[in-house]
């Protein structure tokens, strides 16, 4: 089996016992990055040469760093000095970040060797990966289907092998969205557990950094290094983080999980509905107590999104306008230089919310809109509480269909806005989720959401290892598929 | 609420991007289709119910009042569109009843 | 028709932190542009903004000496526009919910006393500076970008370009005696905005405002306030109708000019910056505050009269700027005679100060060695008269009153026998006027005198020499 298959737990274990050097992953890594990346396209930059270059410093490195020579990903929205961050948008192209990320900082410090920044919809911004002003990515699984987005790349750069793990952002499904589709796992944490400096910000009140894995001791893995307190976020968490690894394996026995029955209703494919319900069994079998909940207000939750997020997003990419960085269209005067940089710079989904948000928090609609949908949030929030005065977790599928072919939704923003009718409700309320592998549909994988209480991380991982166990679905891969 | 194409018109113009008149009229529906989704937030009875803009109640988050050295000129200016001794240079600049 | 002006004044004072609102910048006069700036002042894609707690603490000073209510909770605001030197295309400040509220502050003008509300006080980041280039272009520079400004606003309780000039001189007095801000306007730390409208007098509605930039120093401010007072008035005479705007007073012309002709409605779509959290300033805090919370001028004035008997009039010329007040008291501390440190300081210090247009605080004479001038005075050291040339050299190079005694041999003589000598030659060479003291004519001795301290280099000890003069004639 090669290197670049096997999962970060594995690879530690080999490095440790000293039977491969970091450099040994790396040629495997980059050996399948150069056979898969002409169909997959996951990669907006390939840092094959600082990758090699990492590995031979570690070399003579401390082996016992927690992500001792583990390759993994970065979304290019997290910013790394000496790469660029273009955010998936011409309007940050080019864009060279002087400083890092917190989160890439981590990485660094805990031994990981980073091997590329990963495509995404632009800003973040969509559900399918196409919306990047790069390349759209493939689905590893059917290379005509859409990885999910907008941390499409790094989803598929993990499934097709590319890289042990890796990170994404998840606003309202964007690492959730994608691993479901993928087949791998995914984890948007509590909002406020990971730093968002050097994030590139969408909704900043709704956006998070969590982990891209094969399986869940190695998203456990990945989210030990990246979570904690950073001073550099305002709303970054302060508390000692626990041991996510260390919580793994004490089964699901005696838990309670909850199934939000309204997210198993109309839009939601029968297949897909299929493989989570299967998946409630799973838990019994493991011991748990399966408890059927309604939720009628989580149907709010993606309009409120759409208005929410689309105004915090106006505000927040008001600062690209050609005088620091990036593109700048030429004219005679400052706002006409702005006007036409922005009309280059920014692609048509991107456009759409600015407008959105733009209008949602205008003078006359503000109370109508942007203030009306931040009432719904404090509903949700209150539902959410009700849920888990009963229930330790709550579960749900990731999307309600599996991977949709290329092209079929990009000319219907609603139709598109609707893949992420079961995450979103989850970052309104800023609670942790994820998505793992449940099994396949018409060979396709189908992603079971799982909900924690705030900083319920702990009971998500938990559970998720022992649906891992109890279905011995673990480590899905498109492998032969593919070839 | 029907949206219309003047009120794009100034939101296009309030968001500093420019539209032909054609791509105003495509930005017209499809805005007013997902305002028209959004009115389904009207079948809620918010009376009394508080807006929630910080998910995780957290408050007097703080640093001390300590300078730190800054990042130097050359990396402030190393992603410049057009450089000018040590500025960003810019267009002329009208004002248009904003700035301050 | 008799017209009245309604003024409220919005005051923009610079904070005196060391580092920036939301980073660690500093906040210092920096030589060249885009050199304090990092990646969250210049906000680069990515970055988040931490709040400085300094700042925090010199609104709630503010709010105590200005007797406003302050917010349990507050929380910023993001205010939306594009403009090149805003390199978020946002500013953070503070909308809804500001740190402070319904203050007052009573001034003098005029002869009587006037309350001035004040409706809000916030906090919030400045912005850049953009340079105009020959090539047509503009330049910009971020390193004022993010430096603590703080917003005073008053209700619109000012009628006149005097009051207005009152409100502001106290208030910048208190601003310096707290120490939150250095409030010189020609350094552009404190900024001054006021608007104006006129109404007839007795009218219950306000006239249409216009708002008023570029006043840089409170002549400006008087002159500007009083001419657009009188452009209002004759507008509305002449049939027109008030515009609301912003006009720019122009020191060249002394006029008011219209800066903005194109009126595109603001829509600054504020709503609360999600990358901070609120401000919670509990009252056992504001506390705390208030105890650490330096005198303000109006008690110390009081305090001034009581504790050192001074006048009415010295405490209040003393306390007018808080480093005078600080000079006289640590003068008084050292000398025993505090009317005479007084007297010292408001027509020497002062009339050197006038003459040459320094503040108190670049003055190179010490508390120290005014009182070591007073001293070597009260010894007889020196002369009164003699005193007075000491201290300008003292004001113009800074040296300590001995050294500059001993250089220039001022000590006065006081030696009887060598001024005896004088005296007899005085006599020899002046028969005429020493007949007539004889005679009994008296005010003959004021010449003897003079040319006793000719003869000495005007050293002799005036009193000596007198007392010599009538004993030596009278005693024949
Ligand atoms: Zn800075």
């Amino acid at each position: 089996m090669e290197l670049c298959t096997k999962t970060a737990s594995e690879l530690i274990g080999m490095l440790r016992a000293g039977e491969i050097d970091p450099i040994d992953i790396v040629d495997s890594t980059f050996k399948r990055i150069n056979d898969k990346e002409p169909d997959v396209k996951a990669f907006i930059a390939v840092l094959e040469e600082s990758a090699r270059k990492r590995a031979e410093e570690l070399k003579d490195a401390d082996r016992s760093l927690p992500l001792y020579g583990i390759p993994v990903a970065v979304k290019d929205n997290m910013c790394m000095e000496g790469a660029q961050t273009t955010c998936g948008s011409k309007i940050l192209t080019p864009f060279e970040p002087p400083y890092d990320a917190t989160v890439v900082e981590k990485l660094k410090a805990a031994g990981a060797v980073i091997v590329g920044k990963t495509n995404m919809d632009e800003f973040a911004m969509g559900s399918s990966c196409e919306w990047s002003a790069h390349h759209p990515t493939r689905n590893p699984w059917d290379l005509e289907r859409a990885p999910g987005g907008s941390s499409g790349g790094s989803a598929a750069a993990v499934a097709a092998c590319e890289c042990a793990m890796s990170l994404g952002s998840d606003t309202g499904g964007s690492i959730r969205q994608p691993a479901s589709l993928c087949g791998v796992v995914g984890m948007k944490p509590t909002y406020g557990a990971v730093s968002r400096y050097g994030l590139v910000a969408f909704a900043s009140s709704l956006d998070q950094i969590g982990p891209f894995a094969r399986d869940v001791r190695d998203c456990a893995m990945l989210l030990d290094v990246i979570c904690g307190h950073d001073p550099k976020d305002s709303t970054s968490i302060d508390r000692e983080p626990p041991d996510h690894v260390a919580a793994l394996d004490a089964g699901a026995a005696g838990m309670t999980v909850g199934m939000i029955k309204d997210l198993f209703g109309e839009g939601v494919e029968p297949g897909v509905r299929e493989r989570v319900s299967a998946a409630a069994e799973v838990f019994e079998k493991m011991g748990a107590k399966i408890k059927e909940i309604e939720m009628p207000i989580v149907k709010y939750a993606l309009p409120a999104y759409y208005l929410i997020a689309p105004a915090e997003a106006s505000s927040n990419l008001a600062r690209y306008d050609g005088v620091q960085y990036g593109m700048r269209e030429d004219a005679d005067d400052i706002v006409s230089m702005f006007r036409k940089t922005r009309r280059a710079g920014f692609g048509a989904e991107v456009k759409r919310r600015i407008m959105l948000g733009t209008y949602a928090l205008s003078a006359g609609y503000y109370d109508a809109y942007y203030l009306r949908a931040l009432k719904v949030r404090t509903l949700i929030v209150k539902e959410f509480e009700k849920a888990f005065a009963e229930c330790d977790i709550l579960m749900s599928p990731t999307s309600p269909s599996t991977a949709f072919k290329l092209n079929e939704k990009i000319d219907d923003p609603l139709a598109m806005y609707m893949m992420d009718i079961c995450t979103i409700p989850v970052n309104l309320a800023g609670l942790p989720g994820m998505s793992i592998p449940c099994g396949l549909s018409d060979g396709l994988p189908v992603g079971l959401q799982l909900i924690g209480p705030t900083l319920g991380e702990q009971a998500l991982l938990r559970a998720a290892r022992a649906f891992e166990i109890g279905s011995g679905i673990c480590g899905m891969m498109p492998g032969e598929k593919m070839d | 609420m029907k949206l219309t194409r003047e009120e794009v018109r100034e939101v296009a113009y309030l968001s500093r991007i420019e539209m032909t008149d054609e791509e105003l009229d495509r930005m017209t529906g499809q805005l007013g289709a997902i305002l028209d989704y959004a009115d389904m937030l009207n079948e809620l009875d918010l009376e009394g119910v508080e807006p929630t803009s910080h998910v995780i109640p957290m408050k007097n988050v703080m640093r001390e009042d300590v300078v730190k050295e800054s990042c130097g000129v050359e990396k402030a200016l190393m992603n410049a569109p057009d450089r000018f001794g040590d500025f960003f240079r810019v267009p002329k600049v009208i004002d248009e009843g904003e700035g301050h | 028709m008799k017209y009245e002006p309604v003024i409220g004044i919005e005051v923009h004072a610079q904070l005196k932190t060391d580092s920036k609102l939301f980073c660690g910048c500093s906040t210092g006069f920096a030589a060249a542009p885009n050199h304090h700036v990092c990646p969250v002042c210049l906000g680069l894609p990515g970055t988040l903004p931490v709040l400085n707690r300094k700042a925090i603490e010199y609104v709630v000073r503010t709010c105590i000496a200005l007797e406003c209510e302050v917010s349990p909770a507050s929380r910023f605001a993001r205010k939306n526009y594009y403009y090149p030197d805003l390199p978020k295309a946002y500013q953070i400040s503070q909308y809804e919910l500001p740190i402070g509220r319904n203050g007052k502050l009573t001034v003098r003008a005029g002869g009587r006393e006037k309350t001035i509300r004040i409706h809000r006080i916030h906090l919030e980041e400045d912005a850049g500076k953009l340079v105009h280039d020959a090539s047509g272009g503009s330049c910009v520079d971020y390193n004022r970008t993010g430096i603590p400004l703080m917003e005073i606003v008053t209700e619109a309780d000012v009628r006149s370009s005097e009051e207005a000039v009152a409100y502001l001189t106290s208030l910048r007095s208190i601003l310096q005696y707290i120490g939150v801000c250095g409030a010189n306007m020609e350094k552009g730390e404190m900024r001054c905005e006021p608007n104006i409208s006129v109404r007839p007098v007795g009218a219950e509605e306000f006239g249409t405002k216009t708002e008023m930039k570029n006043l840089n120093s409170f002549r400006a401010v008087r002159l500007g306030v009083d001419f657009e007072i009188e452009r209002q008035i004759d507008a509305i005479e002449n049939g027109e109708r008030i515009v609301q705007e912003t006009r720019r007073w122009d020191e060249a012309t002394q006029t008011t000019q219209t800066m903005r002709s194109k009126e595109r409605a603001h829509d600054y779509r504020y709503f609360p910056d999600p990358d901070l959290v609120p401000v919670e300033v509990s009252a056992s805090v504001v506390e705390l505050i208030r105890a650490k919370a330096p005198e303000l001028p109006e008690p110390r004035r009081v305090r001034f009269i009581s504790q050192y008997g001074l006048p009415e009039y010295d405490a209040e010329v003393l306390t007018g700027s808080k480093a005078m007040a600080d000079f006289f008291e640590r003068a008084a501390s050292l000398h025993n005679d505090p009317k005479a440190v007084s007297n010292w300081i408001m027509t020497e210090l002062m009339g050197c100060l006038n003459e040459s247009g320094k503040t108190i605080d670049e003055c190179a004479v010490t508390a120290e060695d005014l009182t070591a001038l007073l001293e070597l005075m009260g010894k007889g050291v020196i002369s009164a008269r003699m005193g007075k040339d000491v201290f300008k050299d003292m004001f113009a190079s800074g040296r300590p009153p001995a050294e500059i005694i001993k250089e220039k041999g001022l000590e006065q003589m006081n030696d009887e026998t060598a001024i005896s000598d004088a005296v007899e030659k005085v006599i020899a060479d002046n028969p005429g006027p020493a007949a007539d003291f004889r005679a009994g004519k008296k005010q003959a001795a004021g010449f003897l005198v003079g040319q006793v301290m000719r003869l000495t280099g005007g050293k002799a000890n005036p009193k000596i020499v007198g007392r010599i003069i009538e004993d030596k004639l009278l005693s024949e």
